[in-house]
């Protein structure tokens, strides 16, 4: 801290101000004049960053909240009509979603970068338990405002994190009802969640005021760990520091617009794209990555309440991190061994997080208990006996000799990047030998929508829309879709006069007239598909028991494991087309005779490509059932793509939209970065 | 070394600042858009907001009926001989918002006043057939309307507002 700001406005009104309320100079003095340690590196730009991740968490969350419904039978049904009708509404929803992973992505980074460089060391305990909590705090936000969607994984998910509570003996059940409101999650449950998911970022931001008040008084930490003993040692915050963090959050936007344009679900699980449905649980239940290690630490212990212990303790356990690693270097730059098991604890972070995306057997729970002991072992073990007999290499004596001697080895520590790519290399062949195990994968079709210039191909909506309405319209619903949204743009391109005309043709309920009574009335392009049957019980009396699933967001709500190394390869090639590539399978994938070995229950039909095998659903489609205008093949694969193409578009109605937007903001976006590093470079020009 | 690279191309480095500057702050203002733009009505309450269409011929001489439009209550009102007469005698002269009252209804169909029942002072919703004027009374700051909906006495600065509409019809119109 510089001590009291001399900082004096030039203008006779303001210095009438200041001498009122020196809020001006209180800016000047913490962001402006504020000496900033000058050997920082890119990794201290994270604190930027989460505070414009917060800033931009809490606006897009204000202005969904505008138009989001906190009601049982309403809140996924708002969501999605957010998406489709608000103006850019699919834009602050995708904010808003992949916001919440970045802004984890971003706070792992800077924790890691704490216990890199030993930020939490005296004097700046405070700083980093009031990180913890602001840490504690976002995974509380996290958590609720995933179940506010309201599709399974946000209700299971609620089930399960607040059954966590049921584990404490005696007071748990009782905990446990006064999180719900009731005997099991549901609307009460819904609306406090709504509620705290509003409140508690405010309470972040709280934080995190405090968090740098602390570190203004402590001071900035540095890849050195040494501290600042004289003016040499510091550049001014701004423009410096200023100008390298704007870099620093210009590049994660890159990051950040990629997941917005091209790969919004890429980090969503499909099974949230199916509303809530508390009769049925998803076969998979998995939180959001950014807990997966916890998750997984949770079910690698076979006590229920040691599990939730061991959970809860995890992360507690980093409170006492300033205690419990007494070295008096700070940065591992200059701990020869703490660097190394640095690199071994990121790995075991890493691995548990894998773990807690598979399904919890054989080899995954051993796995999972030995890295939760590996876990606890770094912080309880590790650290304190390293404390004792590691001897440190010499720190410079300031940070301007640092500077100048450019000491810091740049090499990529060796140990660890061996222990990566060896685990790395074991988990790729052991997925590529289950890969090999699952042949009942879809295979992947060639879709005109993917990647980033892809475009629905406008024949195949409107082929697709007479295949749903000849055939799946008599017993699938499709209930997101209006009439009008077949004229929007980037949809299947008909008129509005077609659109009209067509929604003539179907009655719909309406009333009640003056009498009282419900009447029917020719359609208009307001109204939605009606559904085929009238209510749920209705659809299953009719279907043997089956309830044919909604197919408006079928396409996004199926999916099937990618399994490693695929889904890294597939944030970069943008591959989104699971779903596509499943409707699409199990439109083809019957057969008469089920293979030898299989039997398959009455009332059931044997399809190679569901989960199971035995679907309730006949085989829809067959060759020549459907006659297209356009000369198209009457053949059941060409069937199979139209319709798929059009549930695409039904599922991802703006998705052209999104795609030329991202276009244009990754070029400027580009554009800026460049800029911004040049202007880094001359402001650095004198630093360095 | 350091004023050396700065003074040397002072053009080339204001250049930078400038257009990096103004690159910061048009992309700035330009993400700023769509949460302007999200506040306007959406596609569907867009959609809801199309023609509707009123059947007429049970609404007897001197009755009326509120019909909702985009939301707004309109006022269909079946006038009579009398209150037709009253409305198209009154000297332009004597009104506040002169208007005629052939240009507030539809030709040929002089019986019918078709008006957006929401008082011009501040937006609450006039009770028809009261008053001093045989047209409509505003019970909040106390707005009176003459039987075309005209500005007499009150606070209001303006006549009740005539929707679009046309008649499909006699006995039908369309609104909107
Ligand atoms: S609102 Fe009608 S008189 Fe004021």
């Amino acid at each position: 801290m510089s001590g009291p700001s001399d900082y004096k406005p030039s203008h006779p009104a303001l210095q009438w101000f200041e001498r009122r309320l020196p809020i001006l100079s209180l800016v000047h003095s913490s962001f402006v004049a504020y000496p900033t340690p000058r050997n920082l590196n890119y990794w201290w730009t994270f604190g930027a960053i989460l505070s414009v991740m917060l800033g931009i968490q809490i606006l897009t969350g204000v202005v969904l909240a505008m138009h989001y419904t906190p009601n049982a039978d309403l809140a996924f049904r708002s969501v999605e009509l957010i998406v489709r009708d608000v103006n850019f509404g699919w834009l602050l929803r995708n904010m808003h979603a992949v916001g919440a992973s970045m802004f984890f992505f971003a706070v792992y980074v800077h924790m890691f970068r704490g216990l890199y460089y030993g930020s939490y060391k005296e004097p700046r305990e405070v700083l980093w338990i009031l990180g913890v909590i602001i840490y504690l705090l976002m995974m509380a936000t996290g958590f609720m405002g995933y179940v506010l969607p309201w599709g399974q994984m946000s209700f299971w998910g609620a089930t399960v994190i607040t059954n966590l509570f049921s584990a404490f003996p005696y007071v748990g059940d009782t905990i446990v009802t006064l999180l719900w409101g009731g005997y099991s999650v549901g609307n009460p449950t819904l609306n406090r969640f709504f509620s705290l998911h509003y409140l508690l970022p405010f309470l972040i931001a709280g934080v995190v005021v405090l968090h740098v008040w602390a570190l203004h008084v402590a001071g900035q930490n540095n890849p050195d760990g040494i501290e600042v003993k004289t003016d040499k040692d510091t550049v001014p915050f701004t423009p410096h520091a200023t100008i390298k963090d704007m870099f620093g959050v210009a590049v994660f936007l890159l990051l950040y617009a990629w997941f917005i344009f091209y790969m919004p679900n890429y980090l969503g699980d499909a099974d949230n794209y199916i509303p809530a449905n508390p009769a049925q649980t998803p076969a998979h239940i998995v939180p959001e990555w950014y807990y997966l290690p916890f998750y997984a630490m949770l079910r690698s212990i076979p006590n229920k309440l040691a599990g939730v212990l061991v959970m809860f303790s995890s992360i507690l356990i980093l409170v006492f991190l300033p205690w419990l690693d007494s070295a008096k270097t700070r940065s591992c730059k200059y701990r020869p061994l703490a660097k190394q098991f640095f690199w071994i604890f990121v790995v075991v972070c890493i691995l548990l997080g894998y773990l807690g995306s598979q399904p919890p057997e054989g080899i995954y729970v051993i796995a999972g208990r030995i890295l939760t002991a590996c876990y606890f072992a770094y912080f309880l073990i590790v650290l304190p006996l390293l404390s004792v007999i590691e001897r440190p290499r010499a720190t410079p004596n300031s940070i301007a000799d640092a500077v100048l001697a450019k000491t810091g080895s740049k090499s990529i520590p060796m140990v660890p990047t061996v222990i990566a790519i060896m685990i790395g290399g074991g988990l790729l062949i052991g997925s590529a030998q289950n890969a090999r195990a699952e042949e009942d994968t879809p295979p992947a079709q060639k879709w005109s929508f993917s990647g980033p210039f892809g475009k629905y191909d406008r024949g195949a909506l409107q082929r697709g829309l007479k295949i749903y309405k000849e055939v799946c319209s008599n017993c699938h619903s499709l209930n997101y879709i209006a009439f009008r949204n077949l004229a929007d743009p980037g949809g299947p391109g008909y008129s509005e006069a077609q659109v009209a005309a067509l929604a003539s043709e179907y009655k719909i309920k309406d009333g009640p007239n003056d009498q009282g009574e419900m009447f029917e009335r020719p359609g208009r392009p307001a109204d939605y598909f009606p559904a085929p049957f009238a209510n749920e019980q209705a659809a299953r009396a009719a279907n043997g028991g089956g309830l044919p699933p909604d197919l408006s967001l079928i396409a996004k709500a199926r999916s099937y494991e990618r399994g490693f190394p695929y889904f890294i390869f597939d944030f970069f090639t943008q591959f989104q087309e699971q779903g596509p590539n499943y409707v699409s399978a199990i439109l083809q994938g019957f057969e008469d005779k089920p293979p030898a070995g299989v039997t398959i229950p009455d009332g059931s039909y044997y399809n190679k490509y569901f989960p199971g095998h035995a679907i309730k659903m006949p085989k829809p489609l067959s060759d020549g059932q459907v006659t297209f205008d356009d000369g198209s093949p009457a053949t059941l694969a060409q069937y199979a793509h139209d319709v798929t193409t059009f549930l695409m578009w039904a599922a991802e109605p703006k998705m052209e939209a999104r795609k030329q937007l991202g276009f244009q903001v990754f070029v400027i976006l580009i554009i800026f970065v460049f800029l911004m590093y040049f202007t880094k470079k001359k402001v650095w020009a004198d630093a360095h | 070394m350091t004023t050396a690279t700065s003074d040397d191309h002072p053009t080339r480095r204001d250049f930078l600042f400038v257009a990096t500057g103004a690159a910061a702050t048009v992309g700035g203002l330009a993400s700023l858009w769509p949460f302007v733009s999200q506040m306007n009505p959406d596609a569907s309450t867009i959609a809801a907001g199309a023609p509707i269409e009123v059947d007429l011929s049970p609404i007897a001489d001197g009755q009326d009926i509120k019909v909702f439009w985009r939301g707004k209550p309109i006022y269909i009102m079946h006038r009579t001989k009398k209150q037709v007469e009253e409305a198209q005698q009154v000297p332009l002269s004597d009104l506040k918002d002169p208007a005629t009252d052939q240009s507030r209804v539809k030709e040929g169909h002089d019986q019918w006043l078709v008006v957006i029942g929401i008082c011009t002072h501040l937006g609450c919703i006039p009770i028809a057939h009261e008053g001093n004027y045989d047209g409509f009374f505003c019970p909040c700051h106390g707005s009176q309307y003459d039987s075309s909906g005209r500005i007499r006495q009150g606070p209001a600065p303006l006549n009740l507002a005539v929707p679009p509409y046309a008649f499909l019809s006699d006995t039908k119109i369309q609104i909107g």
